[in-house]
């Protein structure tokens, strides 16, 4: 095939018999190769220095922003989810309290309830034994005065009708005593 | 088909039947006579179509990738699309893999391989241009020595003389009396023969694959007579040089990856002793 056509030129002209003018296609001309490796230094030093830092420089401060984002975002979430528990730990805490208020303010009222009764009846009972007080005392001066003025009336009254002074007489005022109690019982019943 | 091709194969007069035989091409049409040369000190540079070409790949890489990344920005946009696309391709698919993250100090180096090879390699198919730069011998080779001096000398750099060498020529994990066999085998195969194979493989890809669309192309045009059989082998041909252009495009990538790809891993093993 032409392959072999090609290399056959290439293996006589390589085999530098002289007897070809054509230049074997293995040969290496100085001229070419330092052209070529002038070439690749030139699109070396160019990209290397102009044009590949910037696209460096570029793609990682995308990923930088990439991930600068994503950990922005991870951090708002988790402060987001730090005030969400701090939340329902202040309101778990905000009903405890609550119901312990609730309790206490349960107490207290049984307890002021209980203690203005306790009083109450303590006044009540004082008032009431003032009163007893004030009334046996007001009775007893009552029932003197009356049994004296009573005793006075009847043994006046006696004396008027009997014409005589009975006032030291002890069976007149054995009498009247009698009367008197004949009087209270009647009342009593 | 090109001028030349046609040229230097027998002439437009040339057909089947026409008492010519089929001017098969042959490595006549990988030489260029120089357009103009001059003189550096001893050294004559002849200017072919082959370096000029090769300036042309330059220019067009560097302007195209100052442009696409004149200012980039965080959000790409059109040409600093394709740009990031090549220097991810590179970064990820290179540099990395053969390194890991060490590999992105010479990201720069080998996004400059691999650019200048593909482009090289893709004007094989570029009408009027037409030939593949690495099809030239020396092209290749110049891009392999710099390869060669730069592993080299890194290796010797970041593992010692003595080290990088034994490192090299007495790989760990082998029974003691294989040394005396394994030694020169180790020495031929990575600093002698190397640099040639990492030359020669780009070159004769691109060399035999130029070859094959130039010898398919000029049998359409030769095979075109006055009989039903030159028709139809000419139409053939001319369907084969389509479908060849076409594998030629995926070769063109292939060889420049295989070539950045080696180089990272060459400079991987200068950086670590192997395993």
């Amino acid at each position: 095939m032409n392959v072999f056509a090609a290399l056959s030129t290439v293996i006589t002209a390589s085999g530098g018999e002289g007897g070809e003018e054509m230049p074997s296609v293995l040969a290496v001309p100085i001229d070419e190769l330092v052209i070529g490796i002038i070439a690749f230094l030139v699109v070396f030093g160019v990209l290397g220095k102009l044009a590949l830092p910037k696209i460096k420089e570029t793609l990682e401060e995308r990923t930088n922003t990439i991930e600068g984002g994503i950990k922005r975002a991870e951090e708002a979430q988790a402060e987001a989810q730090r005030s969400l528990d701090e939340y329902k730990t202040l309101l778990a805490q905000g009903r405890e309290e609550a119901s312990a208020i609730r309790t206490q303010a349960q107490a207290d009222r049984t307890a002021i309830i209980e203690e203005a009764r306790s009083e109450a009846r303590v006044a009540a009972a004082q008032v009431t034994a003032a009163a007893e007080a004030q009334m046996a005392a007001e009775r007893a001066q009552a029932t003197a005065a009356l049994t004296r003025q009573v005793g006075e009336m009847a043994v006046g009254l006696a004396g008027k009708v009997i014409g005589q002074a009975l006032t030291e007489d002890a069976r007149v005022r054995a009498t009247v005593d009698d009367f008197l109690t004949d009087l209270e019982q009647q009342a009593a019943r | 088909m090109s001028a030349e091709v046609v040229l230097a194969s027998g002439g437009l007069d040339c057909h089947l039947m026409s008492g010519c035989g089929f001017p098969a091409p042959g490595a006549e049409i990988f030489q260029f006579d120089a357009v103009f040369s001059f003189t550096i000190g001893s050294l004559v540079f002849n200017i072919s179509k082959v370096t000029i070409l090769l300036m042309i790949v330059v220019i067009v890489i560097i302007g195209f990738f100052l442009y696409a990344f004149r200012r980039p920005q965080l959000v790409p946009r059109g040409s600093q699309n394709i740009g990031e696309l090549g220097y991810l391709f590179v970064r990820d698919g290179i540099a990395r893999e053969a390194m890991g993250k060490e590999g992105d100090k010479f990201v720069p180096f080998l996004f400059s391989f691999f650019f200048l090879i593909w482009l090289s390699n893709f004007v094989g198919i570029v009408p009027f241009a037409q030939i593949p730069i690495t099809s030239i011998f020396a092209i290749p080779v110049a891009f392999a020595l710099i390869v060669y001096l730069t592993w080299v000398p890194l290796g010797i750099y970041r593992q010692g003389f003595g080290p990088f060498f034994k490192n090299m020529l007495f790989p760990p994990g082998v029974p003691k009396a294989m040394y005396g066999l394994l030694a020169p085998i180790e020495f031929i195969s990575n600093i002698v023969v190397r640099p040639f194979t990492h030359s020669v493989r780009l070159f004769a890809n691109m060399f035999a694959g130029h070859l094959l669309i130039a010898s398919f192309s000029v049998a359409s045009f030769y095979l075109i007579s006055a009989s039903l059989i030159g028709i139809l082998g000419s139409v053939a041909s001319f369907a084969v040089t389509i479908a060849l252009t076409g594998f030629e495009i995926l070769i063109q990538a292939l060889q420049a990856y295989i070539f950045t790809l080696l180089t990272a891993v060459y400079i991987s093993g200068a950086l670590h002793a192997e395993h």
